[in-house]
């Protein structure tokens, strides 16, 4: 802040301190030409008014506000560029990046003077910081036995992924189930770590326009074929002939890959649905599936434990 | 004597005078300083102005009302940014006329859902929110699926954003309809609530 706001501020702060004091000794004095406890000889049904002083109590109370605020704006910041004699900051907001926010915190460290946020990360990190540590070292796959390990991931399975594929982790349309053991991306832990961690982009391409109604149509059986429903032979038969196109991510015999994310066409297990309309809608018009990245939202620690309860859901199936 | 408070207490218009005194103090310390602040001006070094379709979902956002129930202010306490990312600092809203902090948290505050959820993921929850969330007392907003913009006012919202100062191009304004006619409200809506909090990086 310049000098001149400063003044500003510390002026017009103060000034209202001692108005209310002036305010407070005016209105202490007796300007009716009434004795004190007299009639006013002012009455309306019957009350009459008396001039009575403000109640001592009140007027102390007043007093030691405006004491409690001069001594409040001393100790902490409030009089334009003065610091206050505590030295006390809410937060670092003069900056302008992630990184910037970064250096605040180190430069503050070496200084001894961290600001009221960071004192309190900081005890939580002296607190909490080993328990994530001690897990952080131990491989996923022992996690998942670890019942201690399984409680903190669930709780961040609910507060981050719920939203999406649901409390039970069971998914809905459009989300996956993480319990069914079958996977888009790969469920070892190490997969399901990365998932986590960058997100994933899935593709399907719109396919109206390269088939057609027709070839869609013709698409659509082959596709349901495959997972062993019953649909129109030859209908089935040019599906077959255009699958190639497919093939490229699902696989010749429709197994999906893991690389892109392709699903597995014959195991009957339907991201969006299985009705022949909604399969049909997916092949025409694509689909774009998304999972966020929460390497900057949890870090990796916690994406460490939430990849231990993820991988622990399908380990019974 | 005279009591001279009775001209106070008699005298409505008066009253309300020294009323209007006394409350500016409180704003010529709190507001009027902020405006000439440096810190309060320099915008974050990632920020970018909205796209018009985001401009044009910024508006849906007001229109419908969601900064009654969603902050978009994260405060700078540990309870807050373990749920939503880094607290909110002042480089951030510098381009927001007005901004949208809210102060009411029915739902969630918002100020970094960018990026939080995928797009299928908020056209299924603005629809119908216990869709996805089964809890959730959101209502649903279907209608943003139906209704299309026609971008007739959209040039002319990032000429009044261009006079607040923020840097909108000759290009950016010129295409301003052509970029958002056609598009639903829902498209608008989803594309202005995942830029929300992407600036600070």
């Amino acid at each position: 802040m310049s000098s001149f706001w400063s003044i500003w501020v510390s002026v017009i702060t103060l000034g209202s301190i001692l108005g209310c004091y002036l305010l407070l000794r005016w209105c202490l004095l007796n300007k009716t030409g009434v004795e004190e406890g007299d009639d006013m000889h002012h009455s309306f049904d019957g009350i009459i008014e008396i001039n009575n002083p403000l109640p001592r109590w009140w007027t102390i109370l007043f007093y030691i506000v405006l004491v409690w605020g001069l001594i409040y704006l001393a100790a902490y910041p409030g009089l334009g560029n003065f610091a206050g004699l505590l030295g006390w900051k809410s937060s670092n907001q003069n900056i302008q990046s992630l990184a910037e926010s970064r250096e605040a915190v180190e430069l503050a460290k070496q200084n001894g003077e961290l600001v009221q946020y960071d004192r309190e990360i900081a005890q939580a990190e002296e607190r909490f910081g080993p328990i994530f540590d001690k897990y952080a070292s131990q491989p996923i796959e022992v996690l998942a036995k670890d019942e201690e390990a399984l409680k903190i991931g669930q709780r961040l399975f609910l507060q981050n992924c719920s939203q999406c594929h649901g409390s039970d982790a069971r998914g809905q349309r459009g989300f996956p189930n993480l319990t069914d053991n079958d996977w888009l991306y790969g469920g070892t832990p190490a997969k399901i770590k990365e998932t986590l961690l960058n997100g994933r982009n899935a593709m399907m391409p719109a396919w109206l326009d390269a088939f057609g109604e027709q070839g869609i149509e013709e698409v659509v059986a082959y596709t349901l074929s495959l997972s062993g429903r019953q649909v129109d032979q030859q209908l089935k038969e040019a599906g077959e002939a255009r699958f190639a196109a497919c093939a490229a991510c699902h696989g010749p015999d429709g197994k999906g890959n893991q690389a892109f994310g392709a699903p597995n066409l014959t195991d009957n297990i339907w991201l969006y649905g299985s009705t022949k309309e909604t399969v049909t809608e997916t092949l025409k018009y694509g689909r774009a599936g998304v999972m966020p990245s929460f390497k900057d939202t949890l870090g990796e620690k916690k994406v460490h434990l939430v990849s231990a309860y993820v991988y622990s859901l399908s380990q019974d199936n | 004597m005279k009591n001279v408070h009775e001209l106070v207490e008699k005298n409505v218009g008066l009253l309300t005078v020294f009323i209007l005194v006394a409350i500016s103090f409180g704003a010529m310390v709190e507001i009027t300083p902020l405006m000439y602040q440096q810190q309060t001006m320099e915008k974050v070094d990632g920020l970018k102005p909205y796209t018009a379709l985001q401009l044009e979902g910024r508006d849906i956002y007001i229109r419908e009302g969601c900064v009654g129930c969603h902050s978009q202010m994260i405060r700078p306490f540990r309870a807050e940014t373990e749920r939503y990312g880094h607290y909110s600092v002042a480089g951030e809203s510098v381009w927001e006329h007005p901004f949208l902090w809210g102060s009411k948290r029915t739902g969630p505050d918002l100020a970094r859902v960018g990026g939080r959820y995928s797009d299928e993921w908020h056209r299924v929850h603005l629809i119908n929110p216990r869709d996805v969330v089964p809890e959730s007392n959101m209502p649903g907003f279907p209608w943003l699926a139906e209704n299309t913009l026609d971008g007739e006012l959209t040039a002319e919202k990032m000429e009044v954003f261009r006079g607040f100062g923020v840097p909108y191009t000759d290009e950016d304004i010129a295409g301003a309809k052509a970029a958002v006619q056609g598009k639903t409200e829902m498209e608008a809506l989803i594309a202005y609530l995942q830029s929300l909090g992407t600036a600070l990086k």
